[in-house]
């Protein structure tokens, strides 16, 4: 699929910047001019990736997380974001609702649920101890001229 | 992001304003829970009417006040959740648990 515009953002993995990602996407996506429904089920896809990435990926240290937003020729938009952290031993389970790994710091584990219903398409890939890989993608409504 | 709580003779009102994410969800989970232990109120409305963004932190955050708040004989409702935020709340199922409009 041709690619009309791409952008790519890399974080440390400071609890802030999951608002830097959101205002990052929201920017880029201005070009596409999404419904507010549309752009806000983005924004949320994509903070709840990156929390994911700063909670569970870099638990008990620090990296970079990074984000990839592109704009494709069928006004499909395609995120990725990527960390080099601790990896995900069961992806099936983590994925499934409710489950989570820090209930101390009341995550809902809702995460990989909400990323699923706003998004078309969520696909997970993770290796323990290289890091996790989430990319989504989701077709803005055809642009009325 | 911001909170005002102002006590009534029947409720408290805490009025949030800005975006609840994880970072900032730490910050109002601390003071809420600080108002909840200390005033124990009877009931205790969330005010969302200036929220601008929450993601799957704000159940966590809701879930979590609704238990401590009963926990001391009191009760949560959560009001003015824009469509947007209901839909995030609707996938947790804790519109059983919690009252939200």
């Amino acid at each position: 699929m041709e690619i009309i515009n791409e952008i790519k953002f890399t974080m440390p993995s400071l609890s802030v910047n999951e608002a830097s990602a959101r205002a990052v996407v929201s920017s880029f996506l201005i070009q596409a001019d999404p419904t507010v429904e549309e752009l806000s089920d983005i924004r949320t896809a994509v903070s709840e990736a990156v929390t994911n990435a700063v909670v569970h990926g870099y638990r008990n240290t620090k990296g970079n997380v990074e984000l990839t937003v592109k704009l494709l020729a069928n006004r499909e938009i395609y995120i990725r974001i990527k960390d080099r952290g601790c990896g995900i031993s069961d992806v099936k389970q983590a994925m499934e609702p409710l489950f989570t790994t820090a209930p101390e710091e009341e995550r809902s584990g809702l995460g990989f649920s909400v990323m699923e219903s706003f998004m078309d398409i969520l696909k997970v890939k993770s290796s323990v101890g290289k890091g996790t890989t989430v990319v989504m993608r989701k077709r803005l409504s055809p642009h009325e001229n | 992001m911001k909170m005002e709580i102002k006590s009534g003779s029947e409720a408290a009102t805490a009025l949030l304003s800005g975006e609840i994410d994880h970072h900032n969800a730490k910050e109002l989970r601390s003071q809420l829970d600080k108002f909840i232990i200390s005033v124990q109120p009877a009931l205790l409305v969330m005010d969302f009417k200036n929220i601008t963004f929450m993601d799957s932190s704000g159940i966590g955050l809701i879930m979590g006040r609704s238990k401590l708040i009963k926990e001391c004989g009191g009760s949560l409702e959560v009001k003015n959740t824009q469509p947007y935020i209901r839909r995030v709340l609707r996938l947790s199922g804790i519109e059983r648990i919690v009252k939200i409009t």
